[in-house]
């Protein structure tokens, strides 16, 4: 498009303020990590890492971050296995109601947090009559993680030709060779870009998790949500966040990188999915 | 015994999607569409005001509690407010961004926008809240940076709500607005030139209607976030309630009341769905 170069600049303007929105928080939220004094008045006083050490050794935080590394683990292990049957089921085959499996897949983020998480604390409690727990964190977890495995595979899907799968059949591979040596090192990269995805997105969840959390337990987030309420803890959450940020930075980096070909859309949430469940002819 | 079952499969398209689809089926209609219709149940049951112990019976109390009492309708109304608010906000936000990545930047800068708008969008969701909670804090760094010119920041409520929120979901209305203007054919915008439409009237005229649908796509996520967040509204506006406050405030001791106000954001979202489908939204992204 031919812009004169004052609409440029103008749209460079745009640009760089919606950029400073979404960063100025994070760098702020960074430097209050090093803040000397008790308060959250700005500029900080004076600037200290001794809160790193504390954070480090502060045993709760600990236990939070393990807990939730562990659901994040074994959620993102079910998200992985069913988003990639349900990607290869919509992919290669042609059925009935292909396209709703597409809503169905989205729905649990499309949906309001509170009304997922509501939902599923009344059916764990009062209809199967389970104790809340870590186990009932990582069913919710996996029900919202699906979406992101399976937008990364299906996108993979769509891009390898299913004729590479019909010629190694042709040539007399069964069933199981296909899938080993033909299905699975095509969408290697896009499961494990799926997989980093649900991953960091159980691990700072908080909305559904405090649904369906039992009492006692604490994924990092919920540590960090009670700790607010404490005015003495604030400096270690201070630096938990920065922390949080970092660990959950490596992941998304990472899944970028693996599957740069296949565009924003695998990744742009479950708009992308949307879109799939009508517009498959 | 793999062989026999690969020969099994071998040529029979349904037993493969059989097997293929119970898993997730099973997951997402029993266990998933299943807790909807649970909650949907449970916003007929009620409570024993003496012992507190749930009655699984079926009553209206809930509802006409929620239509009598005037301040569930005003909770409401604030909160479908806000979601409006802030999502307006993101798609005034999102577009210079991502018109700029589909059709100006260079492909480098491109990538590097992209890295730099989807590594917020899966996580840090409550460092984020954190953050701004200690910006809008009194003495904080908003009110820091408006002292000079002799304001102040918004302080706690439902200001703040509509700023954290917007905040929080902007990068999901960035990608997909990004991803519909990529589709846009430049042909399109020379022949618009070429026929002599000034760069506004094609910008009008062409780019805002083909975009449009991907504009409402983003919308979504930026409404339905908002619509059930109580996180947001619990750290910067303490005061004044949202519908996922009440909702989540109330489910320990009136659980069929809170599974009735539940109800309220999928009816407004079953709304929202149905118009965006309309509009195109599902088709063009």
């Amino acid at each position: 498009m031919t812009l004169s170069h004052y609409t440029r600049n103008l749209l460079r303007v745009g640009v760089g303020i919606t950029l400073a929105f979404i960063y100025i928080p994070l760098i702020v939220i960074a430097i209050y990590a090093f803040n000397g004094g008790n308060s959250l008045a700005w500029p900080p006083p004076d600037l200290t890492t001794k809160w790193f050490g504390e954070a480090i050794n502060n045993t709760g935080a600990r236990d939070a971050l393990w807990t939730s590394i562990r659901v994040g683990a074994v959620a993102t292990g079910i998200a992985l296995l069913l988003g990639s049957l349900a990607s290869f089921a919509v992919a290669r085959f042609r059925f009935f109601g292909r396209e709703t499996i597409s809503f169905l897949v989205v729905l649990p983020i499309a949906l309001p947090g509170v009304v997922t998480g509501l939902a599923l604390s009344n059916t764990f409690t009062q209809v199967l009559g389970v104790d809340l727990s870590l186990l009932t964190v990582i069913a919710g977890h996996a029900t919202f993680c699906i979406v992101v495995v399976y937008n990364n595979v299906i996108a993979r899907l769509r891009r390898v030709s299913g004729n590479l799968e019909e010629a190694s059949a042709d040539l007399g591979a069964h069933t199981w060779q296909t899938l080993r040596f033909v299905t699975l090192p095509s969408i290697q990269t896009a499961l494990v870009a799926g997989g980093l995805l649900a991953f960091a997105l159980s691990f700072d969840e908080i909305i559904v998790t405090n649904f369906t959390i039992g009492a006692g337990e604490q994924t990092l987030p919920i540590w960090i949500f009670s700790n607010l309420f404490r005015p003495n803890n604030l400096p270690i959450v201070n630096v938990v966040a920065v922390i949080v940020v970092l660990l959950s930075i490596i992941p998304v980096y990472l899944a970028h990188r693996l599957t740069r070909e296949e565009g924003v859309s695998a990744r742009a949430g479950g708009a992308g999915a949307i879109a799939e469940s009508t517009a498959i002819p | 015994m793999g062989r026999r079952l690969a020969d099994l499969f071998h040529g029979r398209p349904r037993l493969q999607i059989g097997t293929l689809l119970s898993g997730p089926i099973a997951w997402l209609v029993i266990g998933y569409l299943g807790s909807l219709a649970v909650l949907l149940i449970a916003s007929f049951w009620s409570v024993n005001a003496v012992s507190g112990e749930l009655i699984k019976g079926l009553t209206f109390d809930n509802y006409k509690e929620l239509l009598d009492q005037s301040v569930y309708k005003d909770v409401a109304v604030r909160t479908v407010g806000i979601a409006a608010a802030a999502t307006v906000t993101d798609a005034l936000l999102a577009f210079p961004i991502a018109f700029y990545m589909a059709k100006v930047a260079s492909p480098r800068a491109k990538g590097l926008l992209v890295v730099a708008i989807l590594m917020p969008l899966w996580s840090f969701y409550l460092v984020k809240v954190y953050a701004w909670q200690t910006m809008l804090a009194s003495g904080g760094v908003i009110d820091w940076a408006l002292d000079p010119i002799g304001l102040s920041g918004p302080g706690y409520g439902s200001t703040a709500v509509w700023l954290v929120e917007s905040y929080l979901w902007l990068p999901y209305m960035i990608l997909p607005i990004y991803a519909g203007l990529e589709r846009i054919p430049n042909s399109m915008i020379s022949a618009s030139e070429d026929l002599g439409a000034n760069p506004l009237r094609t910008f009008r005229s062409v780019v805002v209607p083909l975009a449009f649908p991907a504009i409402v796509a983003g919308s979504i996520f930026t409404f339905s976030l908002t619509l059930g967040d109580y996180i947001t509204p619990t750290l910067v506006s303490p005061d004044t309630q949202f519908i996922g406050n009440v909702i989540f405030s109330q489910h320990t001791n009136n659980l069929p009341l809170a599974s009735a106000f539940a109800v309220v954001p999928i009816i407004v979202m079953v709304i929202y769905l149905t118009i965006a489908r309309r509009l195109g939204a599902f088709e063009h992204l």
